[in-house]
This record gives C-alpha cells, structure tokens and sequence, in this order.
C-alpha cells in the first residue's frame, strides 16, 4: 500500500508515512477482527430463532480509535529517531521506587490500622460506613491469599492455578464443622451448650488451616515432580474436581445450594448481640450491627499480618532459603543435595494452609458458603495479584490486591458513564470488569513481565543488602 | 453390546473435535514450549463467528442448501479464527518470547478471560441456539427397540475430520512451511541460523492451529446446536488433557488423545456417572502427567544443563 504522502518516490518513506501506513492497516486489522462479533449480533427474540442486528458503526469507531492511537503513538514514543533507554541504566520509575520504598511499609501498615477510624470519619457514622469497611475486608482477604500464594508462586517458584482449591476446603471445612448436628451435639454435651456456638471459629480456624495443609501434600505430592506449566495445568485440574466434587457430592456439601446459617464470629467468645452478655453491653457501647464488621476486618488484617510475618521468617529459616534457591535453578538445587520434592512440598502445604485460615474467613464472613465462589476465576485472580505485584515482593503483591480489587469494585460506581451525553442509560458498567482485568493482565504483562516490584532483595548478603534488578535475575526450571 | 456401540460411535464423534483442538495445543507446545491457555476460547469465539455465519447466510441470503451453508461457514470461521490467533500472537506474546518463564502463560490467561468476557458482552451471556442441522440417522442396529444410530452429522463430522488431518499431515510433512515447522520445534536459535524466518514460522503455526480449531468449533455448533460465551474452558483443558495423553508435541499423539478422552468421558457418562464425567477426564490428565509424563507417543523430556 503506497501512501500519497511518501512523496520522494524512490527513496526511504519519510517516518510520517509508515506511521500512517501503519495506523491505516491495523485499522484495516482491527475492523477485521471485531466484524464479526461486534458488527453482527445474534439476538433472542422472544423464543424464536436467532435473527442478526448490525452494529457497523461500532466496529469502525473502534478501528478508527486503533488507528489513531497507533499513529499518535509512532509519531511520539515510537519515533524511530528516540533514542532508546540503554539496558541496564535505571529508569525513573526504580528512582521513584527507591526514594518511596523505605517509607511504604510503615505507611502501608498505619493505613491498614487506621482505615476503619478513617472510613468512620469521612463518611460520618458507623452506619455509613459500612460499604468502605466491607470494601476493606474483601481487599484485606485477598491480599492474604495473595500472601499464601506468594509463598508457593513467589517463593518457591512453583506455579499454582489451583489455589481456590484449598481456599475452598478451608471455607467448606468450617461451614460442615460448624454446622453439623453431631459435633454440635457432642460439643455442647461436653463443653457447655454455649460454647460451641460462641467459639466455633476461634476452634475451627487452626484445624481449617491443617485440612488445607494435609490437602495441600495429597494434591502435591503425585505432582511436583512435573515441570513448572505441566504443574500449572495439574493444579488447575485439582481445582476444578474440588469445585465439581462440591457440586456433584450433594449428601455431604448440600451440592450447589450450599451451606447456609453458619454461625456469626464472636469476640473470643462474647457474642455480637444486643443481649446484655453481648459484646456492647459487656464494654458499655450502645448496640450496632457494625462492631462485628469492625472485628472482622481486624481479624482479617491480623490473619494477614500473620502470613506476613510468617513469610518473613520463613525466609531466614533453611527451609525458606531453599525455597528461593529452587525458584532459581532447580538442577542447582539437587546438586547441592536439597531435597527438592520435600522442599516444594512444605512449600505447597504452607501456602495451602493459609488458603485454608482465609477460606475459614469467607465462611465466617459470609456465613454462606457455595461452590459458585472457587472457580477458575478466582484463582485466576489470585495469581495475577500475585504475578502483577512482582512474585515474590510482598508489598508488590499488596499493592496489586488493593489496585486490582479495588479498581475492580471502583468500576461498579462508573454510573456517571450512563448519562445520556457518554454511553447511555443501558451501558451497564459491571459487565465490563472481567474484561477490563483480562485485558489489564495482558497489558501489564507485555509492559513489565515481572510485575510491578521486579527487583529482589537477596536474603543472603556481604556487608552492604543491595537490590537486584529484575533483568538480572533468572530463573531455571521448578 | 448394542450400548456399547452406540457410545463408540458418540465417543469418536466428540474425539474428533477435541483431536481437532488438541493439534493446536500440541503445535504451540513443541513450536514455543508454552501452554496456549486461550486456545480453548479461541476454539469458543470460533463457534461464536459460524454461527454468526450460519445466521446470515440463511436469514439474510437464504440459502437453503445445507452443504453449501456448512461449507462457507467452515472457511468463515476458518478465515477469521486464524485472524484472530495471529492477532492474539502478535499482540499479547511475541512481546513475552524470550521473557521469564511464566509471563507468556499468564498472559494467555488473561487473554483467555478476555476473550470470554468480550463474547459475552458483543453477543450478551444466553444461550444461542440453532435449529438442528442434518437431523437424518442411519439404523445400524435394532435389539428389541434400542436402535443403533449413526447421524449424518456424526459421520459428517467423522470423515471432516480425517479428511483435515490428511491435510495436516500433506501440510506438514511434505511442504516448506512444514519443514520450517519441524525445524523450528527441534532448534529455534539453529533454524534462525538457517535462514528460517522463525517468526512468520510461530504466526502460521498459531493460525493453522486456530484454523483446525474452527473446524472443531464449527463442528460442535452442528453437533451441538447451542453455544454459550462459557463454552471454551471445559472443552479446552479437555482438548490439553488430550494433548499431554497423546504426549505433547507430538502430532498423532493429538489425534490419538483426543479419540481416547471423547471414548473415555462417553463411556464414562454412559456407564458410571454423568455427573462426574469431567472429575473423569482432569483426573486422567492428572494421572498421565505423573505416571507418563511424556504421554503415549511422545517422546520423553531430557533436560540438557
């Protein structure tokens, strides 16, 4: 295709006219593409046949769109003439990164402590509030999966699509334990009749996070012997006979109904009722429905605090040290005379328990458990925390969870963008968040494969702790 | 035996089209050591475009013949799947090649949720159904009124099939890009060397296993008669488990696997339980990666240091 505009015939195209050559085929391209899913649609009329609607308009304003943002873009960043950033010299960003990392946590953690206080001030009362602390606790929840999952991604280098799995068992460990009749029965039969109900969670919580472990060596053991995205796929299968188990298993999981009426948290044993033994009487505070919602986003943030400490030192410990070894080259490992498979077995078994403390912390929170919420998905979503955070930095990972799950939530409150002027009054903003994140997921990962935070920090080090740059590192096969 | 032939025929009808899928798995696999993740949606958005296809042609242009329909739907679909796979490739991971080892897998994994969620907000999240396609059977067998059938579509589908993979095998065996293919999978760095355009080389390997794919999606929308947004996971991973059995990489070993997975979750369906047909098959996969990692034809995985 010759442009009009290359007008020195013979000799090199001026950079204006590729760029526009450019701009005109991947419109071309991308009219293609969306033709026949954007320009037809098949539409249900009442219970007849399929009978097509066009929207071609559609197709071309987002080729038109393609086309000028290609050629903006060849005539700015591309611009054959740049000079291009020499690998290996830092780049603004890593400077940003230095001067904001050493203050980050400290302001990361009094932001965590304070963010009820925070939410009860702006939006002025308890009752108002409600939604943001929600908000904090569903953040709050994934950046502790995120967190588990760091362990076994991030750390030991093993790629884990399965990881609602254990989620999964520890949610579905204490909806069954805490409901069922037997172990209701026998435990007011020896513990009192209250106590049972008062302090399941407190009780069930440490046994979720062995379920989740002991499922975690079942499932890793067979498999982690296998090649880093053969274990991928393992794991993803193992989660989706967990989720079909649920389902299809109806005399012990209730199937898809699910399990309901799973019984409240309670302040180490104080109930959240307006009765006079109940939490607010006890500490002198007029009844509200939200102090359970306070507490559990303490709890939450405690839970999470916890995988963080625990990840930490684990780290300093041998075992956690050979985690990070095999992350980087498993032959070197073995030669050294590391047991590989028991060392990504602990691996596999810490991250699945602290996917089963937070799945018994779905369960109490929600207090309703089904298999419609430990699908692929969620997995999905876990790992790209994991991943977009830079795997292995922990305030990478929380950074993502706050950026993902929020910016997730932030899209459903897009109803300004159903006004007559923008997109209309049936534009539903909610439809369009799974295909934000998809897409979100392939740009982040073309722009920075490593994720955000990139660089590590070596856990071993001679007089001075130095960061290294993510292009340094790499990694053999786990 | 009157059931058990009646599955047989069910069996190979489905294994046809996940074999169809799993070739391109395969080509992916053994051309750039990754696992396409997308590919089951791609197969999906393929069912998506025929039907699209199907519709304009017979509401639109009325056509009545149905073998005229089939057959510009089949190169439809066909066209823009590979359209669309190049464009995959092209934008979300020829930027990733050479990159860490799992980027370009996560990548696939969004462009996996990306291509489900972008169907189903272009063609909105119910079920599309088609009036049925070949509805004629053939009687095979008649036990006491439990007929043995064998559909026009199934034996449509059947032959299709075999008629493509002696294409396939035409396509990579005896000709330039298929040498290019070969030479690729066995030394990129070494082909390049050579004067293999290695990069044109991945585009065509994406596209022909898109294009298969299409065929598979075409075909399912026949067998079918109804497709949803969602319908690319499942189908997908069964399409892999049948690549791993037939052991990746290999070519047959895709045919082979697939053929044996549809066998396997019919039988299954028909003797034990329905319900628990796709715990059958992830199982399988699990079972084939830890005691045959390197699947029944292909061949087993030495790493250099």
């Amino acid at each position: 295709m010759s442009s009009p505009l290359a007008g020195d015939g013979a000799a090199r195209p001026s950079p204006f006219a590729a760029a526009l050559k450019d701009a005109v085929v991947s419109g071309v391209i991308t009219f293609l593409l969306f033709l026949p899913l954007v320009g037809f649609r098949a539409t249900e009329s009442g219970s007849g046949p399929l009978t097509l609607t066009y929207r071609f308009g559609l197709c071309a304003t987002f080729a038109i769109l393609v086309a000028v943002l290609r050629l903006v873009l060849h005539l700015t960043i591309w611009r054959p003439g740049r000079q291009k950033a020499a690998r290996g010299t830092p780049s603004p960003l890593a400077a940003v990164g230095g001067f904001i990392s050493p203050m980050a946590k400290p302001a990361f953690f009094a932001l965590a402590l304070f963010y009820p206080l925070i939410a009860i001030v702006v939006t002025g009362g308890l009752t108002p509030s409600r939604y943001w602390i929600d908000l904090g606790i569903y953040i709050g929840s994934y950046v502790m999966l995120g967190w588990g999952l760091n362990i076994v991604v991030g750390l030991a280098g093993l790629l884990d699509l399965g990881y609602v799995a254990f989620y999964a068992v520890g949610a579905y460990a204490f909806a069954l334990l805490s409901t069922s009749v037997p172990i209701n029965d026998w435990m007011a039969g020896h513990l009192g009749e209250n106590f049972w109900a008062l302090w399941s969670f407190w009780v069930c919580l440490p046994v979720c996070g062995i379920l989740a472990a002991m499922w975690g060596v079942i499932l890793g053991f067979p498999v982690l012997r296998l090649r880093g995205d053969y274990l991928a796929i393992v794991t993803l299968a193992f989660g989706e006979i967990i989720r079909l188990v649920l389902i299809n298993w109806t005399d012990f999981t209730n199937g898809g109904a699910g399990i309901a009426s799973i019984p409240p948290i309670s302040f180490f044993g104080i109930p959240f009722t307006a009765a006079d033994d109940g939490f607010a009487a006890r500490f002198g505070l007029t009844f509200d429905p939200m102090h359970r919602i306070i507490f559990l986003y303490f709890v939450i943030v405690a839970l999470s605090l916890l995988t963080a400490l625990a990840t930490l030192r684990l780290r300093r410990m041998p075992v956690g040290r050979a985690w990070e070894a095999l992350r980087e080259d498993e032959i070197a490992c073995r030669s050294l005379g590391i047991n590989t498979t028991l060392t990504k077995l602990t691996a596999f078994a810490t991250g699945a328990m602290f996917g089963g403390f937070a799945g018994a912390f779905f369960a109490v929170r929600v207090r309703f458990v089904s298999p419609e919420s430990f699908t692929f998905i969620e997995s999905a979503m876990i790992l790209a925390i994991v991943v977009l955070g830079g795997m292995g930095s922990q305030m990478g990972v929380a950074a993502a969870a706050v950026f993902m799950i929020g910016g997730m939530e932030m899209l459903r409150n897009l109803s300004f963008l159903k006004s007559d002027w923008l997109l209309g009054p049936d534009f539903d903003p909610t439809l369009y968040r799974m295909l934000i994140f998809g897409f979100a997921m392939v740009a982040v990962m073309v722009w920075r494969p490593r994720g955000l935070v990139s660089g590590r920090l070596a856990t071993i080090f001679l007089k001075e702790r130095k960061k290294v740059s993510g292009d340094l590192v790499k990694e053999g096969h786990g | 035996m009157d059931v058990f032939l009646q599955q047989l025929i069910n069996g190979l009808t489905l294994g046809s089209i996940y074999g169809l899928i799993a070739i391109g798995y395969t080509m992916v696999f053994g051309i750039i050591g990754m696992v396409n993740f997308a590919h089951g949606d791609v197969f999906m958005v393929s069912a998506f475009i025929g039907l699209i296809a199907f519709l304009l042609l017979t509401t639109v242009l009325g056509i009545t013949s149905i073998f005229l329909v089939l057959a510009i739907v089949l190169v439809v679909a066909m066209i823009f799947t590979g359209l669309t796979s190049w464009a995959i490739e092209r934008v979300a991971y020829r930027p990733l090649r050479g990159s860490f080892r799992l980027a370009p897998m996560i990548s696939a994994i969004g462009m996996s949720i990306l291509l489900s969620n972008f169907v189903q907000v272009a063609q909105g999240p119910r079920n599309k159904p088609l009036p049925p396609m070949l509805p004629d059977v053939i009687v095979l067998m008649d036990n006491n009124g439990y007929q043995v059938t064998l559909a026009y579509k199934q034996m449509f589908i059947m032959i299709l099939t075999a008629v493509l993979l002696g294409g396939f095998w035409f396509l990579v065996q005896k000709t330039p890009l298929g040498r290019a293919q070969r030479a690729c999978e066995q030394d990129r760095k070494m082909a390049a060397l050579l004067g293999v355009d290695v990069d044109r080389t991945i585009s065509l390997t994406f596209i022909i296993g898109a294009m298969l794919a299409a065929v598979a999606g075409v075909m399912y929308l026949m067998y079918y008669g109804v497709v949803n947004f969602n319908d690319g996971f499942v189908p997908g991973v069964k399409a892999f488990t049948a690549a791993v059995l037939g052991g990746i990489g290999s070519l047959p070993g895709a045919v082979l696997g697939g053929l044996l997975i549809g066998l396997i979750e019919t039988f299954w369906s028909a003797y034990f339980s329905i319900e628990y047909k796709d715990v059958a098959a992830f199982s399988i996969l699990a079972i084939t990666l830890v005691f045959m990692p390197q699947g029944l034809l292909g061949r087993p995985e030495v790493e250099k240091v």
